[in-house]
């Protein structure tokens, strides 16, 4: 089976060790609700300190506007365990992260939200950042082949947990998985409370 | 072939296989607090779930709390909603609290620990990446987000995939006034902060078997920004003389029962680790991060390094733009560099072990004109052994402000910031760009470099005994 799970332009975010303290700032995790927060995507590099969008930072710029799947370098997601992160890059539009690697509460994280993270070799890293340079180019992804394809004919395949894809493709209720093994569930605990009295 | 103390937890708590690759683990003690938990909840009630075993969570108030004011609302009107979301939510489900109110309140990082809820061998999870702090007990201990917070909840499991192992081996003495942030620090910047990622590092050598409870749960705290999944130390006697008499810890039979099975904790002899590293802690010097990353880290007595000096041309930029942020020089000396403020607390160094080397400094001096200095002791226990030792007064009298417990300016949630363009020597966990506060600079330090940085109103060499 062939299908097509994302298609979009690439937003070029060229940095290494992107964190989650720049991806959503500490002011925008009081809220209580699980949306709100592109507008604070990547806040203190979008907006200038007088709240002005700063027109050098690459979301900003009318040529990267509408992009769905957003490229970086190594360590992306790193430091705070933060959902919001995740939650902000959705809800700005990115379904897709391209990178050379992600931090691993970052991974689970954005799975948990649907989001495909695509890990890369910094060569195959380097030759998509030289495509950004034509921000104008549509990707699109056969997650099923794991294949991220250019309407140029470039393509690369890529690597991605079998439980991963997985779930990405059946868009499964991962509660739910794991409350089918309640009976389980309920033998460990039995065990448990007996072998462990203490806990 | 042996197992490593990560495998024997992971498999001591297998549910079942779930899907591909991927098992449930069962999970023995939840963390919760304010920030990362009211989606979670939410999305609990609109399920309509219900919180499989609340007596294996614990809430605390620490993240979005004013240090200053006791009140819901004393950090602002959004952190009251939050906070008293979690008073709702807490009295609903049948979960266990510390609220502003309770006399053990504190950081979750210190609070649990102290208190017993930290034993060896538990599976240990909370919506805060900093929950490696209580690997130093052999537990498995890790972040999880806010899905994962509601997914606990419900099931009291995760699905996990297991984690290759890496051993860090320390074997050496530690100078004097060289402590366990700075062997994490150099241990981050020989490895990087992409070093752990998707490992479980388990620390051990003659260093480890020295380090107190209180050294062993700095380590491990900053596992996490070495990448790692999880921090682990095998329990020990240190470990064992740590809980005995804490509130929550098995007592009687069942306290033999325990130490009989956490002295089972351990790596084989003959276990394999995916990777091992081994450094020697008597060379360590007292460390001082000058980037924005953990991983851009030198002992006091080396210069700023210079771009160029990285032979990857991505370190080259990274040390480029964090010198611009952080208004530094290649080759310049940190010692003698002026401070403006100096906070002494976080999940990191906020125990009373940390606030004793922090007041070891002081020597009857004053902080120095023009410096702001916080202490924010970790938890309402250590605030109060702290006052009763006389350590509290001794940093009032020097000029500290001396706070109620929190998270504080770790990540400036509340009202403790920084502001654009000062220097801060921080005991706390990350340097990042703006963590403090928008343009704030940061230096991770140890609490004796910290409190050093607060008399003389620069950096200072601790080593050198010239403060």
């Amino acid at each position: 089976m062939s299908t097509i799970f994302a298609s979009g332009r690439i937003c070029p975010l060229d940095k290494n060790n992107v964190d989650t303290d720049q991806i959503i700032p500490k002011q925008f995790l009081t809220s209580i609700e699980r949306h709100g927060f592109a507008d604070a995507l990547f806040f203190d590099w979008r907006y200038l300190a007088d709240g002005r969008p700063n027109p050098d930072f690459v979301l900003n710029q009318p040529r990267h506007q509408g992009c769905s799947m957003l490229l970086s370098r190594r360590n992306f997601g790193c430091g705070s365990s933060r959902e919001h992160a995740p939650w902000a890059i959705k809800q700005y539009g990115f379904g897709v992260i391209i990178a050379e690697s992600f931090a691993d509460i970052f991974a689970s994280n954005s799975l948990n939200n649907g989001i495909l993270l695509i890990r890369l070799d910094a060569d195959a890293i380097e030759t998509l950042f030289q495509h950004s340079r034509k921000p104008e180019l549509v990707w699109s992804i056969d997650l099923e082949q794991q294949l991220l394809c250019c309407e140029d004919g470039v393509r690369f395949s890529f690597d991605i947990d079998a439980d991963a894809k997985q779930r990405l493709l059946l868009g499964l209720d991962f509660i739910g998985c794991s409350e089918q093994l309640t009976p389980q569930i309920d033998l460990y605990e039995q065990n448990r409370s007996q072998q462990l009295p203490w806990l | 072939m042996g197992l490593t103390l990560y495998q024997k937890i992971y498999q001591s708590h297998l549910v079942a296989p779930l899907n591909a690759g991927t098992d449930l683990l069962y999970i023995d003690r939840h963390f919760i607090h304010e920030v990362t938990s009211p989606q979670a909840f939410a999305g609990l009630r609109q399920a309509k779930r219900a919180v499989r075993k609340p007596e294996l969570t614990l809430a605390v108030m620490d993240h979005n709390v004013s240090t200053q004011r006791r009140t819901l609302d004393a950090a602002g009107e959004t952190s009251r909603i939050q906070l008293e979301a979690l008073a709702h939510n807490c009295d609903e489900q049948g979960i266990t609290l510390l609220d502003l109110t309770h006399p053990d309140q504190g950081i979750v990082h210190v609070v649990g620990p102290e208190l017993g809820y930290t034993l060896p061998g538990m599976t240990i999870v909370c919506g805060d990446s900093h929950t490696s702090t209580h690997g130093a007990f052999g537990a498995l201990a890790f972040g999880i987000g806010t899905s994962e917070v509601e997914h606990v909840l419900a099931t009291q499991t995760l699905p996990q995939q297991p984690a290759k192992t890496l051993k860090i081996q320390l074997d050496g003495p530690l100078a004097p006034w060289v402590s366990a942030k700075d062997i994490a620090l150099a241990v981050i910047g020989q490895l990087g902060t992409a070093g752990g990622t998707g490992y479980v590092a388990e620390f051990c050598g003659s260093a480890i078997e020295a380090m107190s409870m209180e050294g062993r749960m700095t380590l491990c705290n900053m596992s996490i920004e070495l990448g790692a999944k999880a921090g682990l130390i095998a329990p020990d006697d240190t470990t064992f003389a740590y809980l005995q008499d804490k509130p929550n810890a098995p007592k009687g039979e069942q306290w033999q029962q325990a130490v009989a099975y956490w002295r089972t904790l351990h790596s084989d002899q003959d276990a394999v680790f995916d990777r091992e590293i081994q450094i020697n802690t008597d060379s360590i010097k007292p460390q001082i991060s000058w980037g924005t990353t953990p991983e851009q880290v030198i002992a006091i007595d080396q210069p700023v390094p210079a771009p160029d000096s990285f032979a990857d041309s991505a370190k080259q930029e990274a040390a480029q733009r964090a010198q611009n942020y952080m208004g530094l020089q290649p080759g310049q000396q940190l010692g003698g560099t002026a401070v403006d403020v100096v906070f002494i607390g976080s999940c990191t160094n906020s125990r009373l072990e940390d606030l004793r080397a922090a007041a070891a400094m002081i020597k009857g001096r004053k902080v120095a004109a023009g410096v702001r200095a916080l202490v924010v002791p970790g938890s309402g226990r250590v605030k109060r052994q702290a006052e009763a030792e006389g350590l509290a007064q001794q940093f009032i009298a020097a000029g500290f402000e001396w706070r109620e417990p929190g998270c504080s300016m770790c990540l400036g949630m509340n009202d403790d910031r920084l502001l654009a363009g000062q220097r801060c020597a921080a005991t706390s966990n990350r340097n990042f760009e703006g963590r403090q506060g928008r343009g704030g600079r940061t230096h991770l330090v140890s609490p004796a470099m910290a409190a050093a940085a607060a008399i003389a109103g620069h950096f200072v060499d601790i080593s050198r005994g010239d403060c």
